[in-house]
Order: structure tokens, then C-alpha cells, then sequence
């Protein structure tokens, strides 16, 4: 891989062009890789989702488009909203409501660049690493908070404060979550945080740290058991009430960017990244990710959605004292064993 | 002119004109949203100093805590986001004055160059580096922020609970 990429760079060195342009290029396909990763995947992530909620509720789903277990219906859908008209509500700030979406995904896209998904299969091995993904999944509120005023719809405000509210109150839960894992590896990047557990996942000395981490992840992702920014019941649809077509897909990308994102995140920081027997890393990768995507779907079609003061009450009174307390404990046996 | 400096400079531009737009724009959501493109800027200019960490930090407080937290205020109160605001008022001339000053102040200490302060680590080392020195040399100051903070942290509670109680 690397070989190739230097004799890419030295074909157009030799050319005299120079050095940015090869590497621009690299970049750009790099990124359109990883957008049609993304699609691809969204797409199988919604198709799995549809079976995995009618199957919980005695139901069969999707069955008809495709043939097989109606595979093919989130292509379908993807058409359909792709082709339908672009409404703008009249009373809507047309730029802020039309930069939203792209914020949102924007920050969905920037995540995969510190994504491990093997030995070298990672875009960017930043020192920085989890930190990044940390600071850059900030800006998705941003996103939403733009979504949610330029639409001048009270649903819409209403679910992009409670998405903010959320956001602000979960990110620190999950930070000091992540911390136990940093302190034991010793590194903030990916592929040294997969490579400090060659001996053991560090779910089973992390695994109260694992259990913060994924509940913070799914208040970030907005999902039920905490979906209050979108709750269907009380606000219509939240922050994407007057979104449709292109746009409200691009929304619903990347939320499940997003969720793929944060899975992933768990796999390298708990499940020991690409590490496994037979199969190759790539792979070994994928399934643990989808399978805590598994678990998030299993959660969200089980459990009922909190209130807004449960909500925060779980966050601040009962999250934070035990990310705490596993940071120090942490600390605590790290320094015992020297 | 470098790649570097060609970037230096779109973000330079990026980073002051955003910042324009947060003085002079006449929506405050739009200023809001402003201030976010004008901290990414400053955050991409530490990230061309090697400074991935403060980058990183940057973001995340300024973006997800600071902005957020701002953008939270200004649609609760529902007057000022509602319609614009005025941007000027009669001591335009005053603070024209004052800002004038410093831009000089800083112009001129950038010109005159400042002194070496030590030698830098190697950049993929500066987060180990700088959390070593947080814990060691820079303990007592780093201590002495942390009290600062959650002094103006119990200060905002006992506020917010005041005001609670006169309900």
C-alpha cells in the first residue's frame, strides 16, 4: 500500500509537478472511498435496523423490493429521496438552513478519519486519535442547533435545545469514560491504543468504562432510550421537522455515520480493534462493529424513552461519579503496579 | 509561497473574516455561527504551529462547549433572536480608539520579534511532553486554575439556586 503511494508520489515528482498535487489527489479519492464506504454501509445499517425492530415486534419487515428479504429497499428509498422536491419553508433562513445538513455531515465524515479499520488500513494515525474524534463529533450539535432555528418551527427549536442540552451533558461522561483506556495504553492514537491490548481486551479491566462509554455513545447518537431531540410523540420529528428530500437523507446519513463511528470507537478502545484469529483484520473489525451496531439496534427497539429530567439525572448524578471513580481506580492500580 | 504559507494565509482570512462577521452581522444566531468558523480557523492555525493538541482542545471547548452554551442563551431568550439587533451605538468612535491601540501594541511586539523560550519538543511527543510538565513543573498553577474554575462553578449554582428560591 505504501510502496504504491510512494511511487505514485515519485511518478509526479519526476513529472515536476509539484509535491501537493499528488497528494491532493490521494486525499480526494481517499475521501470518495470512504463516502461510498459510508453510503454502502448507512444503507445495510437501515435495511438491518427495519428487520432487526419487525423481527423484535413479531413482524417480517421489508420483503418485497430486491427479492431476498427485500435487501434492496433502502436503494429504493435512497431513489425516492433523491428525486423528490426541495422545500424550503417560506418563514426558514434559507443559508443557515441550507449549511446545516452539511455540518452535520461533515463532522460524520471527519470522524472516519482516525477509524482503525486494520494495521494499515487507517486514513490518518493522528498523535491526537481519540482526542480528535472527540472535539471534531462536537460540531454535529452545531449542525443541529443550525437545523433546528433556521427552520422558525417550535418543534424544530425545541429539539435542537434538548439535542444541545444532551449533547453538552453526555460529552463528559464519555470523555472521562475514554480516559481509563488512555491511561492504561498510554497513547492517545488508534493504532497504539489496538496495539497495547495484544494480550488483553481492554473491556474486562475497562468494563465499567465500557458500559459508560457505550450509554454516553448512544445520548450522543441521539437514539432511543435517548432520542428526546427528535421524540417522535411529543415533537413531530425535533431539530428535522421541516427537512425533506435530499436534504433529511442527508440528516439521516449521518446520524447512522455516526453510529457506525461510535461503534467503531468502542471496537478499537474495548474490543481489541482488528485483533482476532483466521479471518483477516478488516473483517474481524467490521463484525465487532456491527455487532455493538447489533446491540444499539437490540437497545433501541426494547427500551422506553427517558424523560428529559431522567435524562440528566442519569447523565450528571449517576455517569459522571462512576466515569470518575473508574479513571481513579485506574489511576490508582496503575500506580500500584508501577 | 510554500504550501504552508498558502494555507496560513486562506486561514488567516477565514479566521479574521469570520471574525468580521461576528461584529458586524445584524442576526446574533448568524454572530453565533460566525464564532464557529472563526474558532476552527484559529484551531487550523495551531494545527500548521504542530500544536495538534491545543487544536484539538480548541475545538472542543470553544465549538462544543462555548458556542454550544451561547447558542443555548440566545434562543432562550427569545427578543434577541427573534429580530436584529443593533450593532452600533454612540461609542463607536471610543472603542474604534481602543482597538486601534492594541492592534498597534501587537503589531509593533510582532515586529520586534520575541525571544526563544527554550527548545520545542518533537511534535509527536508534544501531548506526552505537555501532560508531564502539567503534572510536574506547571503542578501548582495548573492546581490553582482548577480551584478558579470550580470557584466560579459553585458561584454559578449558588446563583442559579437564589434565583430559584425567590420563585
Amino acid at each position: 500500500m505504501s510502496t504504491l503511494l510512494e511511487g505514485f508520489y515519485s511518478a509526479f515528482a519526476a513529472l515536476g509537478v509539484p509535491w501537493i498535487v499528488p497528494r491532493l489527489i490521494v486525499m480526494l479519492v481517499v475521501a470518495s472511498l470512504v463516502i461510498v464506504f459510508i453510503s454502502v454501509s448507512v444503507m445495510f445499517m437501515i435495511w438491518w435496523e427495519r428487520k432487526i425492530s419487525a423481527h423484535i415486534q413479531v413482524r417480517y419487515g421489508p420483503m418485497r423490493v430486491g427479492g431476498w428479504h427485500g435487501w434492496a429497499q433502502s436503494i429504493a428509498d435512497g431513489i425516492k429521496l433523491l428525486i423528490k422536491e426541495d422545500v424550503i419553508p417560506a418563514g426558514a433562513d434559507r443559508l443557515v438552513f441550507a449549511l446545516a445538513p452539511m455540518v452535520v455531515f461533515a463532522a460524520a465524515l471527519a470522524a472516519y478519519v482516525i477509524i482503525p479499520f486494520g494495521p494499515n488500513l487507517i486514513v490518518r494515525d493522528l498523535n491526537i486519535g481519540v482526542l480528535f474524534y472527540i472535539s471534531i463529533s462536537s460540531l454535529t450539535v452545531v449542525g443541529i442547533v443550525m437545523a433546528g432555528w433556521s427552520s422558525n418551527n417550535k418543534y424544530s427549536v425545541l429539539g435542537a435545545l434538548r439535542s444541545a442540552a444532551q449533547a453538552v451533558s453526555y460529552e463528559v461522561p464519555l470523555v472521562v469514560s475514554i480516559l481509563g483506556v488512555i491511561m492504561t495504553a498510554g497513547s492517545l492514537s488508534m493504532i497504539q491504543i489496538v496495539e497495547a491490548q495484544q494480550r488483553i481486551w481492554f473491556v474486562i479491566p475497562q468494563f465499567a468504562g465500557f458500559l459508560i462509554y457505550l450509554t454516553a455513545a448512544l445520548a450522543e447518537c441521539n437514539r432511543l432510550p435517548f432520542d428526546i431531540p427528535e421524540a417522535e410523540s411529543e415533537l413531530v420529528a425535533g431539530f428535522h421537522v421541516e427537512y425533506s428530500g435530499m436534504r433529511f437523507a442527508i440528516f439521516f446519513l449521518a446520524e447512522y455515520a455516526n453510529m457506525f463511528t461510535v461503534a467503531a470507537i468502542a471496537t478499537t478502545l474495548f474490543l481489541g480493534g482488528w485483533r482476532g484469529p483466521l479471518l483477516p483484520p478488516w473483517l474481524w473489525f467490521l463484525i465487532k462493529t456491527y455487532f455493538i451496531i447489533f446491540v444499539m439496534m437490540w437497545l433501541r427497539w426494547t427500551l422506553a424513552r427517558l424523560r428529559v429530567d431522567q435524562l440528566m439525572n442519569l447523565g450528571w448524578k449517576v455517569l459522571l461519579p462512576l466515569a470518575f471513580l473508574n479513571m481513579g481506580i485506574t489511576g490508582l492500580v496503575l500506580v500500584l503496579r508501577g | 509561497m510554500t504550501v504552508t504559507q498558502t494555507v496560513f494565509f486562506l486561514m488567516a482570512a477565514l479566521t479574521t473574516g469570520a471574525a468580521l462577521l461576528v461584529v458586524l452581522a445584524k442576526n446574533i444566531v448568524h454572530c453565533a455561527i460566525a464564532l464557529v468558523l472563526t474558532f476552527f480557523g484559529v484551531a487550523a492555525l495551531y494545527v500548521l504551529l504542530d500544536a495538534e493538541f491545543l487544536a484539538a482542545v480548541q475545538v472542543l471547548l470553544y465549538v462544543g462547549g462555548i458556542t454550544i452554551l451561547l447558542l443555548f442563551a440566545i434562543m432562550l431568550t427569545s427578543r434577541i433572536s427573534a429580530r436584529g439587533v443593533k450593532i452600533m451605538n454612540e461609542q463607536v468612535g471610543m472603542s474604534a480608539l481602543v482597538v486601534f491601540a492594541i492592534f498597534a501594541l501587537i503589531a509593533f511586539a510582532s515586529l520586534k520579534g520575541f525571544a526563544v523560550v527554550g527548545s520545542l519538543p518533537p511534535s509527536s511527543y508534544a501531548t506526552a511532553s505537555l501532560g508531564r510538565l502539567l503534572l510536574t513543573t506547571y503542578v501548582l498553577p495548573f492546581e490553582a486554575v482548577s480551584i478558579l474554575l470550580l470557584a466560579a462553578m459553585v458561584g454559578a449554582i449558588i446563583l442559579a439556586r437564589r434565583e430559584r428560591e425567590k420563585d
